[in-house]
């Protein structure tokens, strides 16, 4: 008996990935001139049976999905080397073909795996990377991101993202009652765990910098409570539950504590707790409403919205001196403020009025690009290489994720088959 | 526990006493019976106090009767505002001396707020809607400890729609016997 529920748990685990996938991510918006690449199947060491996973394709869906690449369709492939010297560069030329990827993956007698991959540039007959990464089974999709991030990087600039993971909130409807969860996904959807289950409400989850622990709220227990969950482990613990709100936890970059807001003193203010101590500071002192703090990524500042001036706006306090000071002067709606990595930016929600859209606030001048059409866009967040946004938006589906590209010309969706989604949050880089 | 559901059955036939006679001076006689029937009845079996609470509760939902300001158990806000607006004046009051004669009564006054903008900053406005409706009951005669204070900001919507109407329903503090 013990051995049959060993067996159907391998098989259980075995399943594939897709079942569990449940953010269907598409491309709606991409940039006018795509740089054009071929990726080729890659070559596998064993004479029989199939490569346990389709790098090429984990590669393709990646760099597709970017908005940045026209990827040649697997059936459009004139040929698929995994050497250097089997590529018929002149083929490839009269297609137009700019760049090519190919690789090999080879089982080892351990039962790991080498992967190895090359980026060549056609034109030129010369290669731009090339790597061979030994690993393990269970690392193989990761490898996959970890070479579309090399990829992207090489012929775009901009370090990749794909290998990091993103935290969502969805809301299901049983009967009358509302099942939350709250899950962490690869960027690309796939890989998809529920970390926590509750009928009451979830929100805010906030990555350590580490990409190991999630703060999240909690409504369990009929009143809101700041937990954190070890990923790997799932164990957590309640770091707050003070009467009154606790709620928006944000990791400070060291990993050392956490800003929240708390209105055990009265009303809404903000916190910083040492998460070794649990002792708290109080950064703000007001009697309006303090809320949503955010780091800044030097650890240095905490940006936050307060109603202090009449309507919601974004001030920065130094944690030092605890003097805020308002950022935002346009619209009369600026809230939920996220630093962009660089720290020369925030993005937040804005509005000027019925509609609530997703915006950039740039510290050097102050003024604020409205990224979003709305009409009901929240929880910005950007991607750790500071290129996109993810986001909340409202739909006829009820809640959907979106990310943006910074300078608005790449647009994704994210879907979910059925029910609710929200509250996303991109995770920091996968060491 | 058992107090409290008392309060509330006897709440219920009182203002349903009043809706139905409009004389108060009946009320506390039934309220009296009433205990004691459910006394016997706890004692003797678990499930019939569910069947109790089942009724105090459907009880509840035909009181809107103009005439009693106790039967407004929300109060609604205008957009991003937690001021509250003159025609609850006379149910505050109501609720306020119900508390301050009531001194082993509690309420909780659970804050709302409608979808748009931010998730957190509405929990912070559900707060603070709940806040001011407590500040108004302590100065009208409630005790502090009377009034326990709960926000759900935007995540427990009385309506699920995406439109003023909606959102004039879901911009609300319940006050929670």
């Amino acid at each position: 008996m013990k051995n049959f529920i060993r067996l159907f748990l391998i098989c259980f685990l075995l399943l594939p990935f897709k079942s569990y996938a449940v953010l269907d991510i598409k491309i709606t918006q991409g940039i006018e001139e795509p740089i054009p690449i071929a990726i080729a199947i890659f070559g596998w060491s064993q004479a029989s049976g199939v490569a346990p996973i389709d790098m090429s394709q984990i590669i393709t869906a990646n760099l597709t999905r970017s908005g940045r690449f026209n990827v040649m369709d697997v059936q459009d492939l004139p040929q698929s080397p995994t050497e250097f010297d089997a590529i018929s560069f002149g083929d490839w030329r009269k297609l137009g073909m700019e760049n090519i990827v190919i690789g090999n993956l080879v089982l080892t007698e351990s039962g790991n795996y080498n992967v190895s991959f090359r980026l060549i540039d056609i034109y030129r007959k010369k290669q731009i990377a090339g790597f061979r990464i030994p690993t393990k089974p269970n690392l193989l999709r990761r490898v996959a991101h970890q070479i579309s991030d090399i990829v992207f990087e090489k012929l775009t600039g901009i370090e990749g993202a794909f290998n990091t993971r993103v935290a969502y909130i969805t809301v299901k409807k049983d009967n009358t009652k509302k099942i939350h969860a709250l899950h962490i996904a690869d960027a690309d959807g796939h890989n998809a765990k529920i970390l926590v289950e509750s009928p009451e409400p979830l929100l805010s989850p906030s990555w350590s910098y580490d990409g190991g622990k999630i703060a999240y709220v909690s409504f369990e227990g009929k009143n809101s409570s700041v937990f954190i969950q070890d990923i790997l482990t799932g164990n957590r613990t309640r770091v707050s539950k003070f009467e009154g709100i606790n709620s928006s936890p944000n990791w400070s970059p060291d990993g050392s504590h956490l800003a929240l807001t708390l209105s055990k003193d009265g009303n809404t203010e903000i916190y910083i707790m040492n998460l070794t101590t649990k002792s708290l500071k109080r950064i703000t002192k007001h009697d309006g409403i303090d809320t949503e703090p955010t780091w800044s990524p030097d650890g240095q500042k905490l940006a936050f919205t307060s109603d202090r001036s009449g309507s919601p706006q974004i001030y920065e306090v130094s944690i030092k001196s605890g003097k805020p000071k308002r950022l935002s002067f346009e619209g009369i709606y600026n809230t939920r403020p996220r630093y962009a990595p660089d720290g020369k930016s925030i993005t937040l929600v804005h509005s000027t009025g019925n509609t609530y859209h997703i915006a950039v606030l740039n510290l050097n001048n102050g003024y604020i690009t409205v990224l979003t059409d709305g009409p009901l866009d929240e929880s910005p967040s950007y991607a750790p290489n500071g290129s996109m946004v993810i986001y909340a938006t409202t739909g006829r589906r009820g809640g959907q994720l979106a990310a943006i590209s910074v300078d608005g010309r790449i647009k994704q969706r994210l879907g979910l088959h059925q029910g609710d989604v929200r509250e996303p949050s991109w995770g920091p880089f996968l060491k | 526990m058992p107090t409290r559901l008392f309060f509330v059955i006897g709440l219920t036939i009182l203002l349903l006493g009043c809706s139905k006679d409009q004389v108060k001076e009946e009320e506390p006689v039934e309220v009296t019976d009433l205990n004691a029937d459910s006394t016997t009845a706890s004692n003797e079996d678990g499930a019939q106090t569910y069947g109790a609470e089942d009724e105090s509760s459907s009880a509840f939902s035909q009181l809107d009767d103009p005439q009693s300001p106790l039967s407004v158990r929300i109060i609604y806000f205008d957009y991003d505002s937690s001021e509250i607006r003159s025609d609850y004046r006379s149910a505050i009051e109501a609720h306020s001396l119900y508390l301050q004669q009531n001194p082993n009564t509690s309420i909780t006054l659970e804050g709302h707020a409608d979808e748009r903008g931010s998730r957190e900053y509405n929990l912070a406005l559900g707060e603070r809607r709940a806040r001011t409706v407590k500040q108004q009951m302590l100065l009208l005669g409630a005790n502090s400890s009377q009034i326990r204070l709960v926000s759900y900001g935007e995540e427990r919507p009385a309506s699920d729609g995406h439109g003023d109407a909606s959102w004039q329903q879901n911009r609300r503090v319940e006050i929670l016997y």
